[in-house]
């Protein structure tokens, strides 16, 4: 299928460009199209047979072993059964909204993989073209962009069910969704500071080599993969890459417990409940591609390999780019396997009240730096900007604790005032028990009676 | 526009599909009529009527909304700033500081009035 010129080894380019992209012929494009869509379907089947068997590993039980060798059929024949279960629709769901929000969901979801970098340029039937469907001036906000339609479905999904467990669940996973994402919007910026572009071939293409930077006179080589560099921005993204895509411990949406199936419990186990399934596969399999080209390298081989002068030429890229994949997945169901849910409003405030602050502070102080690697930078205005910003974090911070601190001590002296009380009352038998003398509820059907009287 | 027309691609094998998926799933199964199947699940008990056109819900997920708005729109300044930050040198960095300060005052603000907690 491939012939790698010679040229094209001698030469060994950083990687493709925004300026390789948009030239392919149509039938190149239909042909990464469907490499896309069958990659991704056959994906979301691999992927929940991989999860299911690797987390029975990891709980010492051997999972499915039935379907196939190793259990390799189950996601098959549980698709096959989705498609021969009676599909309900409820009597009382908005007819065409209801069957719409699956479609949101799940086209979008298909989209934001396509600015995802597999390779470099390849010779495909005689086409010089890059592995990759296509890339963008703005092609990270593109992902972002996908993101937020995404919303859409589950919003809808649960109005349209008209069903309580179903509407508290999309309001509940839409919020968790976009608080997430302006964390996980702004933990990009770091890389963006130091790639300059939003392209992701640019980006991965900035990876190629880390730059050098001169610090009182020794010039040090930084690291070429962003996740050294920008380790606050990676480690705020990996938390929001779970926040996200609702995966454990933020799986708030499915908690089965209070919302029995969230906004998809009116979705009976037909067609249309494998599309959200498949959608919240294809999502996590995005942001963790994501994940690989802003932080990770991309399709670029990792160190020992990279000595190999073709590890980044051709068509082996798309190896390192699968073997990444499936560590990070590895890594969601790793985190699935050891982590329990966490409270509602711990996870709201974790996104609102850590996320966020951390992540512009970190934005600032890598802007910084950035501006003092630019040479014609006036240095002394700089440095007294970051001293004062410092001084203001600071201040902030010494205000808050002082404020937390107070508080902490108002609540104390209020529990301890209360029980002194509740010990002082000898109705109450120095415990705190309700009055006894609070009125029964028999149902809205019968009258109030004061009690003592029944 | 050539580098849209790929996702035009994409998007119809996309949406093909999954209009695909959502017409058959009726006829490919069976179809055995029972009037508590159509009700919505409420885990048994009968189903809390719901008002046509969508009831009421808790404001607090506005309010989420609403400032999800907020801070996109920072985002959306960040972006091309952090892009182009190289060419716009000090100038660049300084304007920036002075956007956060502003933003965090609203924030500040919010987080205040109890905006961020959950109750």
């Amino acid at each position: 299928m491939s012939t790698l010129s010679p040229a094209l080894l001698a030469a060994a380019p950083a990687g493709p460009s925004l300026a390789d992209f948009g030239k392919d012929p149509l039938w190149i494009t239909i042909i990464k199209a469907v490499f896309i869509f069958v990659f991704l379907l056959l994906g979301v089947l691999f992927g929940v047979w991989f999860e299911r068997k690797l987390i029975s590993r990891m709980q010492d039980r051997y999972g499915p072993n039935r379907a196939g060798r190793f259990g390799l059929l189950q996601s098959v024949a549980d698709g096959l059964k989705m498609g021969l279960k009676e599909d309900i629709t409820p009597r009382t769901v908005d007819k065409v909204l209801y069957r719409l929000a699956p479609i949101i969901l799940v086209v979008p979801a298909f989209l934001a993989f396509s600015i995802v970098p597999f390779g470099p340029m390849v010779w495909m039937f005689g086409q010089h073209t890059p592995l990759q469907l296509t890339d963008m001036p703005v092609a990270v906000l593109f992902v972002l962009a996908m993101a937020s339609v995404g919303v859409y479905g589950i919003v809808l999904a649960g109005w349209s069910s008209r069903s309580p467990y179903a509407i508290l669940g999309g309001l509940r996973s839409s919020a968790q969704v976009v608080s997430y994402e302006i964390a996980m919007g702004l933990s990009f910026v770091g890389v963006f500071l130091f790639a300059g572009t939003l392209s992701t071939s640019e980006i991965v293409a900035a990876q190629a080599e880390g730059g050098t930077v001169e610090l009182g006179g020794f010039t040090l080589n930084l690291p070429s993969w962003y996740v050294v560099l920008l380790i606050p921005s990676f480690l705020i993204y990996a938390i929001t890459m779970l926040g996200e895509t609702n995966r454990v411990p933020f799986d708030l949406p499915e908690g089965e417990g209070e919302l029995v199936g969230g906004f998809m419990t009116e979705y009976s186990s037909s067609l249309k409940f494998a599309l959200i399934m498949m959608a919240e596969y294809v999502n996590v399999f995005t942001v963790s591609a994501l994940s690989i080209t802003l932080f990770f390298g991309g399709w670029r081989a990792p160190w020992p390999i990279s000595l190999w002068d073709g590890a980044n030429v051709g068509w082996w890229p798309m190896l390192w780019f699968f073997i990444k994949l499936v560590l990070v997945f590895s890594a969601f169901v790793w985190i699935r396997a050891s982590l329990p849910r966490i409270r509602y409003d711990q996870l709201m405030a974790f996104g609102w009240k850590v996320l966020i602050p951390l992540n512009l502070g970190w934005i600032l102080m890598v802007a910084t730096v950035r501006a003092l690697q630019v040479p014609e930078n006036n240095r002394a205005v700089v440095f007294t900007l970051a001293a004062v910003v410092l001084v203001g974090i600071l201040a902030i911070w010494f205000r808050f604790d002082t404020v937390l601190q107070r508080r902490r001590e108002e609540k104390a002296a209020q529990i301890e005032a209360e029980f002194a009380r509740l010990q002082a009352e000898p109705e109450a038998g120095g415990f705190p028990v309700p009055p006894l003398d609070l009125p029964h509820y028999h149902g809205a059907g019968r009258k109030e009676v004061p009690s003592g009287s029944n | 526009m050539e580098l849209y027309l790929p996702i035009l691609v994409l998007a119809v094998l996309a949406g093909g599909f999954a209009v695909f998926s959502v017409a058959i799933a009726p006829f490919t199964g069976p179809k055995r009529w029972n009037r508590a199947k159509l009700d919505a699940y409420e885990c048994g008990i009968d189903p809390t009527p719901q008002p046509v056109g969508g009831g009421r819900f808790p404001l607090k997920y506005m309010i989420t909304a609403m400032l999800f708005i907020v801070f996109d729109i920072e985002i959306i300044f960040l972006y091309p700033w952090a892009v182009a930050f190289d060419q716009l040198g000090v100038f660049g960095l300084v304007e920036m500081v002075l956007f956060i300060a502003t933003v965090l005052v609203a924030y500040a603000y919010v987080w205040r009035r109890k905006g961020l907690d959950w109750d």
